[in-house]
């Protein structure tokens, strides 16, 4: 049974299994374990981020190749959501029809985008998701009948899924049942469904496929797989993944602007979490996503306090500004790719088989 | 298609005249017309500038640096720094003391650029040679940590870069008035241009260069040292985006610390354009490009991004490598 859960891919160090064991039950449990509504919302974000990283590392990790335009899909099912909801009202079938609109919109633009570029030359893909993603940005804050502009959308969700939604009277184990916390477990039941979904993938003769293009692309190709097709397929499925995590994030924040779903900084944390946790490793996402996002909010208040002690020289109060948080991103993810470049997942997966040997 | 043919290949350089003629009736107008085409021709040469050494980079030495666009921010903030500084100088009406002042925020921002820019290839680019995947994340990374220092050293806001007194204005050619700026961006652009293309055909270097674009293996087997020649490349195309940094900055009249990764995605959009690794290709994709994100701005102000990933979309279905191919790889 969970042989075939996991597709066959077993975490391969205990270390890893009790962290991976852990970060599920915390996830499972998090509106009794930490309460509070920041806790909340961070455990959901944790949710979000796993779906989209390990989505993300279908790409990067898997297949070999970078795109930035992610983020773009990510937005694109926020926007599926956000648009349909605030046309439609705050309906299961409006729902629907954003999800749908959605997974339709990223399926067409990123077999485009694949299917253009990555014919041409692998290395393009990189370049021309970056000029991609920013005119799609630029459209979504102008389109602002659309969008709803600079100033995003502000949208209801169904009734079941609100705060205000409250079936019983009492607390359970102190903790009051609202809409909220369903919408948390829905979340939470796809995320899971979601990831187990992806290790399926890259578990499968056609992930194997992707490894080996990953490899030696020349070979994969001289051993008769056409890695234009597969490498676009695995394009187009990681687009409809981040999509779906994109509508995960709308239906959580009951929010999307273009700064929440599209910016370039999220595109830069999915990249810093991939080589965190460990490329070409769907665990390693789900690592990656807890550290960094506890660590964003910790790191900030610890700059704060850098900044603060740091006064008398203006110049490294400077550098030390809660604002420049994306320096400090940006050398973490300069060393790690020097330094660390299995991740976590590669360090605890090599550790376990030095000592099996 | 060979790179050895000896008549010219003159289908991509139509294509520029082509371009604008093809909008013409679109636009209406003569004189707008006329007025677009020279902004859009003052652009392109400054994007041509910008492009030139990443393509050359890329061509060489198989490098394909993200970071390319923070070298234009800092040469457009060392230029702030600089002209503002020489406030005398840049006030007056006279345009050779406003050149006086120009020049030297030129000459600074390039030499900061290009030191910038060692600095760069020794520690972000030359662990990762060789590595497509991991120079993509580094030079990425490389660029985001300068993005945050220039926030550190000039401040996240956008800071006003006014044109010195002499060079505003524009002149009257019939109806269509021409600002004087975008006249000196075409100057200068064309003398960047000379010169790269009489370096690059006449002199030794030039020739090594070219070789080494088009097989570096075997320049290398006859005893010269790419390495070098591709460390000097790499700075002299960081001083080259510095410069063309100072004159996006005074083009637009007012400088951000996003504007690398602004202008990045017109230089991509470029040298994909042109080929990567060709200067004559890099000049006409930029003209193209400048073209038609003033013709679009005009037009259908929405789509002017798309309108040139388009363009790149069709120049691509035509000649897949480019308009003129030139590495083997």
């Amino acid at each position: 049974m969970l042989n075939r859960l996991l597709s066959n891919d077993y975490p391969r160090s205990k270390v890893l299994a009790v962290i991976l064991v852990a970060i599920l039950i915390g996830l499972a449990f998090a509106p009794f374990l930490f309460p509070g509504v920041k806790a909340l919302s961070v455990a959901a974000k944790v949710l979000i981020f796993v779906v989209l990283v390990a989505s993300f590392d279908l790409l990067l990790g898997y297949t070999g190749i970078v795109s930035f335009a992610h983020t773009m899909f990510f937005g694109i099912g926020a926007y599926g959501i956000a648009v349909a909801t605030t046309r439609l009202g705050p309906t299961w079938t409006a729902l629907g029809v954003g999800i749908g609109g959605a997974l339709l919109l990223s399926l067409l633009l990123s077999l485009a985008v694949g299917l253009f570029s990555l014919r041409v030359r692998a290395i393009f893909f990189a370049m021309i998701t970056l000029a991609v993603a920013a005119a799609f940005q630029t459209l979504a804050s102008q389109l602002s009948d659309i969008t709803g502009g600079e100033d995003g959308l502000t949208f209801k969700v169904p009734e079941f899924l609100s705060p205000s939604f409250e079936p019983f009277e009492e607390p359970f184990l102190g903790v009051t049942i609202d809409g909220r916390l369903i919408c948390y477990y829905l979340l939470f039941v796809t995320a899971v469904a979601l990831v187990l979904a992806l290790l399926r993938i890259v578990n499968s003769p056609f992930g194997r496929v992707l490894q080996a293009i990953r490899e030696n692309e020349f070979r994969a190709e001289a051993i008769g797989y056409r890695v234009v097709v597969y490498r676009t397929t695995s394009s187009v499925l990681s687009a409809l993944f981040a999509t779906l995590a994109g509508c995960m994030l709308a239906l959580w924040l009951r929010y999307n602007g273009p700064d929440t779903s599209l910016s370039f900084e999220i595109m830069m944390d999915c990249l810093l979490i991939v080589v965190i946790g460990g490329m070409g490793t769907i665990y390693g996402s789900a690592i990656g996503a807890v550290l960094f996002l506890v660590a964003q909010s910790y790191l900030q208040d610890l700059l704060r306090l850098g900044s603060e002690a740091a006064t008398g020289l203006p110049w490294l109060s400077a550098l030390l500004s809660p604002d420049r948080w994306l320096l400090w991103l940006g050398v973490l993810f300069v060393l790690s790719v020097y330094y660390f470049p299995t991740g976590v997942v590669g360090r605890l997966r090599a550790a376990a088989a030095r000592k099996a040997a | 298609m060979s790179t050895v043919t000896r008549d010219f290949d003159w289908k991509p350089l139509a294509l520029v005249p082509a371009l604008a003629l093809l909008v013409l009736p679109f636009i209406g107008s003569p004189s707008t017309w006329l007025t677009l085409t020279v902004a859009g021709l003052a652009m392109g040469m400054i994007i041509f500038i910008i492009a030139s050494g990443l393509t050359l980079v890329f061509g060489l030495m198989d490098v394909l640096n993200f970071g390319h666009g923070v070298f234009i921010a800092l040469g457009a903030f060392v230029a702030t720094s600089v002209l503002g500084a020489m406030g005398d100088y840049t006030q007056s009406a006279d345009l050779w003391r406003n050149l006086m002042a120009v020049l030297p925020a030129m000459l600074v921002a390039m030499a900061v650029a290009g030191a910038v820019g060692l600095a760069f290839e020794r520690f972000i680019v030359r662990p990762v040679y060789g590595q497509h995947l991991k120079q993509i994340l580094i030079t990425m990374g490389g660029m985001i940590i300068g993005e945050e220092l220039i926030k550190v050293i000039w401040g996240p806001a956008q800071i006003p870069l006014p044109l010195p007194e002499a060079m505003r204005g524009s002149l009257l050619v019939g109806d269509a008035a021409i600002e004087k700026y975008r006249l000196i961006a075409v100057a200068v652009g064309l003398v960047v241009f000379g010169v790269l293309a009489w370096t690059l055909s006449r002199t030794k270097v030039g020739l090594l260069i070219r070789a080494g674009v088009q097989d570096r293996e075997m320049v290398e087997s006859l005893g010269y040292r790419i390495r070098r020649l591709f460390v000097g490349v790499f700075v002299v195309g960081s001083a080259l985006a510095g410069l063309g940094g100072v004159m996006w900055g005074l083009y637009q009249q007012n400088v951000i610390p996003q504007m690398g990764a602004q202008v990045n995605v017109l230089i991509f959009i470029v040298i994909i354009i042109g080929g990567l690794g060709s200067t004559g290709g890099a000049l006409i994709g930029a003209l193209l490009v400048g073209l038609m994100a003033n013709y679009t701005g005009f037009l259908v102000p929405k789509v002017a991004l798309f309108s040139n990933i388009a363009l790149m979309v069709a120049i691509l279905l035509w000649r897949p490598q480019g308009v003129y191919p030139v590495a083997n790889r």
